[in-house]
């Protein structure tokens, strides 16, 4: 491959317009319509789990929450992609593209809830745990791929990272090992202009994050982040290009944090509304409902059953947040080794004591 | 067993191994595997360096889903040459070398462990593992915990450490304490071929993730190795030496030292008992504290600085759990709160026989 063929264009791809246009594109066939619909229905979802989410952080109910507001056309998208036996390895931001993926909503909440470090078994829909320490997903994502490729399994990787996360070393390593070795990883980058107050201009002096990617020697692509039309065509092509054994590509998905850091955070601090207002223009559900609308593929009724599905699952979501039980505080112990150490086993003891201790002067 | 004539302190070990007398009393390494089989197994003399190979290469013959990663193991066959061999018998796809980053390395373990192999990666030096010790504390440690189980980790970390070559700076760290302060690790160090052999073997069979330090000055040490000896657990510690008068607690590097001095003591007269750690986590509260008990007076061994450290923390919890049988109070002999020392410092730096027996006549014995 010629070396400029590792470069991205000079303007993200993009097949749905922000005034609902769709474009031909020479590379990236468009998405059946029955896609994008389904894709709506998700984008729906995302969008009230988002809500619901912060919600539930301003009654106390969860910890904290990094909301994808605006970014949820790349969370589906990085979802819709996989096969059934690929995987995704996502960020703390990344619960919409969890869900999307099959996890149930409340399992994916139990690590902002508070109750455990992950609430749901990573292979039972192929979601490695939402990883917190930023980048260090990406060499998981290799090595998953890595071993599948030596067993000859044609699995697909799909790793989520943030902007912020593209200055760690952990990805630089990761995008090195993947091309070296010839994996099949999509690394998807969603570009929202900040780690938490610090934008891009401070991340890299790079021309885009997908131009990093010919350093590497794979292949850099960038995409409107708020086109879902263009991010499945786009990370479609690179999935399919990976199982064939072509190889990782970078994806830059160009979007934009609506929302603050999380609510622990204020936004106001570092940016401007006027910064914000072009972006809201640019919402990727209005677009798209624009698009499905005009081209009678969805009527107003489809859309209100979409949003009242999305509010049934919003319902659940509360009442199992709000009804659970209180995590076991034995707990702590069981699962830090597969046998327990005998000074866990003393320590479990212990704790248990001082429980029935507790509970005996409570009487 | 015989150690590199390079080292100062081996130098001390054999002169007074070959003056002393002791005979019985001193139990040779691979004395506790070997009475466990009889005298008809495959026993055969072999550096530490070669049973570690050997358990790669019996371990990756008897797993397909065993691999080997790191830096330069591939052709070199790794720069102490542990991997020698290796993917020449079994193949590119068996042993390879990687990038050259360390994080890379011990990361890209994670997800290959996740899915269904069983990988043991090499770090090239102590202090070169640091670049993966995110990876290592936030991921390694952590990630069947945080899975409630559902993702176990069976991977190994070799790790070449410790003293005693000479090796210029960032060549010669006692890393332990980082990684057995981490919950989730278990943490093994050999002190004898015997030891490097078996615990490597069960290390890689293990199903958690499993921190193997290998002390590199003990490379070139040989002992009597049987291979078809059952495979050890981990968690166990060994009674290197029986004795009656003070208990020598050691791991790795020190196991050979606290030997040497126990050789010199008896010369004058004390039998002191030696205890080889072998699984620094989980520790072996019950073989470590039946010793002290039995002999009231302990000297905890180790080349890492003591503020804070895996000595420390034996100190701790043989003071706690035998309080009542201690005839002194357990005394620490360590390396000193420096950085480790340079190449023509090492003897200054490192815990060696007189050391350990000015601590030893330290132990109140003119009052029991």
């Amino acid at each position: 491959m010629h070396a400029s063929e590792l470069l991205p264009r000079d303007t993200p791809v993009r097949l749905i317009d922000q005034t609902g246009e769709s474009h031909e594109d020479e590379e990236y066939a468009f998405p059946s319509l029955e896609r994008l619909r389904e894709g709506y229905r998700h984008l729906v979802l995302g969008r009230r789990i988002n809500d619901q989410a912060n919600a539930l952080v301003r009654q106390g109910r969860l910890a904290v929450y990094p909301s994808s507001h605006g970014q949820e056309a790349a969370e589906v998208a990085a979802a819709m992609v996989l096969a059934e036996g690929d995987w995704l390895f996502p960020t703390y931001r990344d619960t919409v593209a969890v869900i999307t993926r099959g996890v149930d909503p409340f399992e994916a909440f139990v690590l902002l809830r508070g109750d455990w470090h992950s609430g749901f078994d990573p292979r039972a829909h192929n979601v490695a745990p939402q990883s917190t320490p930023l980048a260090t997903q990406l060499l998981h994502a290799v090595g998953f791929a890595h071993a599948a490729r030596m067993r000859g399994e044609d699995t697909v990787v799909v790793a989520l990272c943030g902007d912020g996360a593209t200055s760690e070393g952990d990805f630089h390593e990761a995008l090195n090992f993947a091309a070296v070795f010839h994996l099949p990883v999509v690394f998807l980058v969603q570009n929202n202009g900040y780690a938490i107050s610090v934008p891009l201009s401070r991340q890299t002096a790079a021309p885009s994050i997908a131009h990093k990617a010919i350093g590497y020697g794979m292949r850099g692509v960038r995409v409107d982040g708020n086109d879902l039309a263009a991010l499945l065509a786009v990370l479609g092509h690179a999935v399919e290009t990976a199982r064939a054994d072509g190889g990782p590509a970078l994806v830059e998905a160009v979007t934009y944090r609506i929302q603050s850091h999380t609510n622990a955070d204020d936004a106001t601090r570092y940016r401007t509304d006027a910064e914000v207002a072009p972006w809201l223009e640019r919402d990727p559900l209005t677009r798209l409902r624009g698009w499905l609308g005009a081209n009678g593929s969805m009527s107003d009724g489809d859309d209100a059953e979409f949003q009242a599905q999305a509010e049934r699952v919003a319902a659940d979501l509360r009442a199992a947040i709000n009804d659970e039980a209180e995590p076991h505080p034995e707990d702590l112990f069981a699962y830090v080794y597969s046998t327990p150490t005998p000074q866990l086993v003393e320590q479990a003891e212990q704790l248990a004591a001082e429980r029935r201790a507790d509970q005996e002067a409570a009487r | 067993m015989t150690i590199a004539p390079t080292d100062p302190v081996a130098k001390q070990a054999d002169t007074n191994g070959s003056g002393s007398a002791s005979g019985g009393s001193t139990a040779t390494p691979a004395a506790e595997p070997a009475s466990a089989t009889g005298a008809a197994s495959a026993t055969r003399t072999m550096t530490m360096a070669q049973a570690l190979n050997r358990a790669l290469a019996d371990s990756l013959e008897a797993d397909p889903s065993v691999v080997v990663f790191g830096e330069d193991v591939g052709v070199l066959g790794g720069v102490f040459r542990i991997t020698d061999g290796l993917t020449a018998r079994f193949g590119e796809q068996r042993c390879f070398d990687t990038p050259l980053a360390e994080a890379g390395i011990v990361g890209t373990a994670v997800g290959m462990a996740m899915n269904g192999m069983r990988p043991v990666v090499e770090m090239q030096f102590d202090a070169f593992a640091f670049p993966a010790f995110e990876q290592i504390v936030d991921h390694v440690a952590k990630m069947g915990n945080r899975t409630r189980g559902a993702v176990r980790l069976p991977m190994v970390i070799r790790i070449p450490y410790a003293g005693g070559i000479g090796g210029v700076e960032h060549h010669s760290d006692s890393s332990e304490a980082y990684y057995v302060h981490t919950p989730g690790l278990t943490v093994v160090s050999p002190a004898t071929p015997q030891d490097a052999y078996g615990l490597l073997r069960a290390a890689i069979a293990f199903p958690d993730p499993v921190v193997f330090l290998e002390p590199k000055k003990l490379y070139w040490s040989t002992g009597e190795v049987d291979l078809d000896a059952p495979i050890p657990a981990l968690g166990r510690a060994r009674i290197a030496r029986t004795g009656t008068d003070a208990t020598l607690i050691a791991y790795g590097p020190s196991v050979p030292v606290a030997l040497a001095a126990a050789e010199a003591a008896e010369l004058e007269g004390r039998s002191l008992q030696v205890i080889d750690l072998r699984s620094l986590v989980p520790f072996d509260d019950e073989t470590v504290c039946d010793a002290v008990r039995s002999t009231g007076r302990a000297v905890v061994i180790a080349e890492a600085p003591g503020f804070a450290s895996m000595a420390s923390e034996i100190a701790a919890r043989v003071s706690e759990r035998c309080f009542h049988h201690l005839l002194a109070p357990v005394r620490r002999v360590t390396g000193f709160d420096t950085p480790f020392a340079p190449p023509k410092l090492e003897k200054f730096y490192l815990p060696g026989v007189d050391r350990i027996l000015d601590a030893v006549d330290d132990l109140q014995w003119e009052e029991s």
